[in-house]
């Protein structure tokens, strides 16, 4: 099977309200900063294009389609879209590559959540006979599950705001966060509960924006004649929509999307975990069995931005970044989807 | 160069306009179920899921994949959903197909639904956005003009699209699962029909849908032991174009032309209407079959309407080259897995496994799927040999 290496990386600064900004419009500067990066000119010169959205963000039928708009597709292109984070639509533009029809793919992907109300928007995922109708929103099903990681012991409050700290720390090197400064723990603690045991602190920010990725095979990087990272390995897996069925301080799908895509065949440098709320970068980092030898999101993670749709797809950019710039030389990037952690995906990035 | 991969199971709901006997999970189930049963598989056999439907407003369940894994036996495994506009069920079954081609999966099961009695599609398709023209015509008031364009550049007569429209139905009335059932359509009936949207009348479009449709796509070796026939994937192909440019061609798309020769390359045909027995093309109203015999090169540019009105695309008439034996989109239309019944019906025919709408010997047969403004295209053509 051909290697396959992402070779470039942008996204957007993220922001609470992009105001009249509209998606092509945030999509566009990402697109020219990394044709830039990877020295082409528009995306006539991949072979794929595959991109992420969700049209509910938007409140329309076929979002993604104004986003094609972004992309120059004069002559036509090959293009496919996934009502999922753009990580997917990675996962999908490398079968593409891994089939032989592309050597290179631009996927990206997109959010404008603030017109709506986003935890209201995505309490429509649940089952909608039984869950949906209660209207019971996403930052509810995590409070529900950080509560019952406190009530077990698996966790205490300070645990969580140690998570928040250190993301608003490291995210201070981080030039597109929304959220970045000098936070301790105490400063999150000293916050009233906003969905109890769950402080604002302990939630990502709704955010506006958009990332982008190119990936080629390891010989067209070369021909490009620029950095890349090798994709050693990515898979993803679903559990069960029934929360009642999973256990929900645990993260099996993530284990096993890791185990399958070779994470524990070397170190791991970095971690860029998709954890929406404090305790679930702690469920991560256990279901994965991360030490203190891992750097864990170091960009500052959703915690520091959580642009949907693209988020995921920027942490494998973020992993991007770190081996590209010589600080790691191997590492993981995790993607989700679904009420409290149901669907993941790993990808596992090294140096070439 | 890709891996070998063939359908090796299918499976349809029956079409109607509202399932109420099954929830949404039900109705995929039920698709899922038939195919599995039509491979001789189980659950276990399946390595991945790949869903597709049309707008999520359409049922009004935000990515719906997360709530239908457990209906779709996927727990544990990896599931993707796939979003394309109305072309989605052909790219679902494309992107299905890559799982297998790049040699990933050994099998997986791709399904495509829509259950349109959920909501309403008029709706859906019309919520005001921002900073542009609300246009609130639905999909038969986009493509009227762009029909009218077509019968002034060609001349065609009045009546083609008549003749598409009683022709399907007569194919739907020899296929069970079809959703409209009129076997005793008459010209004049169609005629008659209230004009919607002129010049497309009411029999001249397709009805709104519930429905699934679900296919097992196999690797060489699985593909071999199959029990039943495999359907082998000979070129599978996709394009885009934006909804808007200057110059745009919108009665015949370049994309849909790029596509078209893109997919006959790897299948190796050259005639389309020589080489090809049988065809499943997207056609939601009438006029969009002479239209898309001349996209696709069944026809030269002007003379599609010839084809339509010879019967060279009715098995009524025993024509050289029948399009939609199955009663196509104008039959049944659950939009979201429309393309993948074009996709599924084309391998149905090479399996020799049609029974009624059967082309009697047909080889090589091709799946069709376009959506939005027709600016997405998706096509396969499938064999009964491996090459």
């Amino acid at each position: 099977m051909k290697d396959i290496a992402i070779v470039g990386y942008q996204q957007s600064d993220l922001v609470s309200d992009a105001g009249a900004c509209n998606e092509v419009e945030m999509i566009i500067p990402v697109l020219g900063k990394l044709y830039e990066q990877v020295g082409i000119t528009n995306a006539q010169d991949v072979d794929f294009v595959c991109s992420g959205s969700c049209d509910y963000l938007q409140g329309a039928a076929f979002a993604f389609v104004m986003g094609v708009d972004a992309l120059g597709a004069v002559p036509p292109i090959k293009e496919s879209h996934v009502e999922m984070d753009a990580a997917w639509a990675l996962y999908e533009s490398i079968l593409k590559i891994r089939m032989g029809q592309a050597e290179s793919a631009l996927i990206y992907g997109f959010g404008k959540s603030s017109p709506g109300e986003l935890p209201i928007v995505l309490s429509q995922q649940l089952d909608p006979y039984y869950l949906a109708p209660l209207w019971v929103d996403t930052v509810s099903l995590a409070a529900m599950q950080a509560r019952m990681m406190l009530d077990q012991g698996l966790i205490t409050e300070q645990d969580m705001a140690e998570v928040v700290a250190r993301s608003r720390q490291n995210a201070r090197r981080n030039p597109h966060a929304q959220l970045a400064g000098d936070v301790s723990a105490d400063d999150v603690l000293a916050q009233e509960t906003f969905v109890s045991p769950l402080r604002k602190a302990d939630m990502c920010p709704v955010s506006d924006g958009a990332s982008a990725v190119v990936i080629a095979t390891v010989e067209k990087a070369r021909e490009w004649g620029i950095p890349y990272a090798v994709i050693s390995g990515i898979d993803h897996c679903i559990e069960t929509h029934n929360l009642g069925m999973r256990d929900l301080t645990d993260s099996s799908s993530t284990r096993t999307a890791a185990k399958n895509a070779g994470m524990h065949n070397g170190a791991v440098d970095v971690a860029e975990l998709y954890a929406p709320f404090s305790h679930q970068e702690i469920i991560l980092t256990r279901a994965l069995g991360l030490d203190s030898n891992t750097s864990i999101n170091p960009s500052g993670g959703v915690l520091a931005g959580n642009p949907m749709m693209a988020a995921g797809l920027s942490r494998i950019g973020e992993v991007f970044n770190r081996i590209v710039s010589g600080e790691a030389s191997r590492g993981i990037a995790h993607a989700t989807s679904g009420p409290c952690l149901q669907h993941n995906l790993v990808t596992v990035l090294e140096k070439a | 160069m890709a891996n070998l991969a063939a359908v090796v199971g299918i499976g349809q709901t029956k079409y109607t306009t509202k399932r109420g006997d099954v929830s949404i999970a039900g109705l995929v189930r039920e698709a899922a179920v038939n195919a599995l049963a039509d491979a001789e598989l189980t659950w276990n056999d399946i390595d991945a899921v790949i869903l597709g439907k049309a707008p999520d407003m359409f049922e009004g369940v935000v990515m719906p994949e997360i709530y239908l894994t457990d209906a779709l036996g996927c727990n544990g495994k990896p599931m993707l959903r796939v979003h394309t506009a109305g072309s989605v069920g052909g790219s679902t079954a494309i992107v299905a197909a890559s799982h297998v081609q790049s040699g990933t999966f050994r099998r997986v099961l791709t399904v495509a639904f829509e259950k349109q009695s959920e909501s309403n599609a008029m709706w859906a398709l019309s919520s005001p956005q921002p900073f542009s023209t609300h246009l609130n015509a639905g999909a038969g008031g986009y493509f009227a003009p762009i029909i009218r364009e077509y019968m002034r550049r060609s001349g065609a007569p009045y009546d083609v699209g008549i003749k598409v429209a009683v022709k399907d139905r007569l194919h739907g009335a020899r296929n069970p699962l079809a959703h409209l059932q009129k076997p005793d359509i008459t010209m004049k009936e169609v005629e008659e029909s209230f004009m919607l949207w002129d010049p497309i009348r009411f029999l001249e479009s397709c009805p709104s849908s519930d429905g699934a449709c679900a296919m097992v796509i196999a690797n060489e070796e699985l593909a071999g032991q199959s029990p039943k026939k495999p359907a082998w994937i000979r070129g599978a192909a996709m394009r885009s174009e934006p909804t808007m440019y200057a110059g745009r061609e919108e009665v015949s798309p370049q994309a849909g032309r790029d596509c078209a020769a893109d997919v006959y390359q790897q299948a190796g045909i050259t005639d389309p209407r020589r080489d090809l027995d049988v065809a499943e093309i997207y056609v939601p109203f009438s006029w969009y079959e002479p239209m898309w015999l001349e996209n696709l090169g069944f026809a030269p540019e002007g003379e599609g309407w010839k084809l339509t009105m010879e019967g060279a695309t009715s098995l009524d008439e025993n024509g050289d080259i029948p399009w939609n034996p199955s009663g196509g989109v104008l039959s049944s239309n659950p939009i979201g897995a429309s393309g993948m019944i074009r996709f599924a019906e084309a391998a149905r025919q090479v399996r020799g496994d049609a029974e009624q709408h059967q082309v009697e010997g047909a080889k090589l047969a091709m799946g069709h799927a376009y959506g939005g403004g027709a600016q997405f295209f998706a096509m396969w053509v499938v064999g009964a040999e491996k090459s």
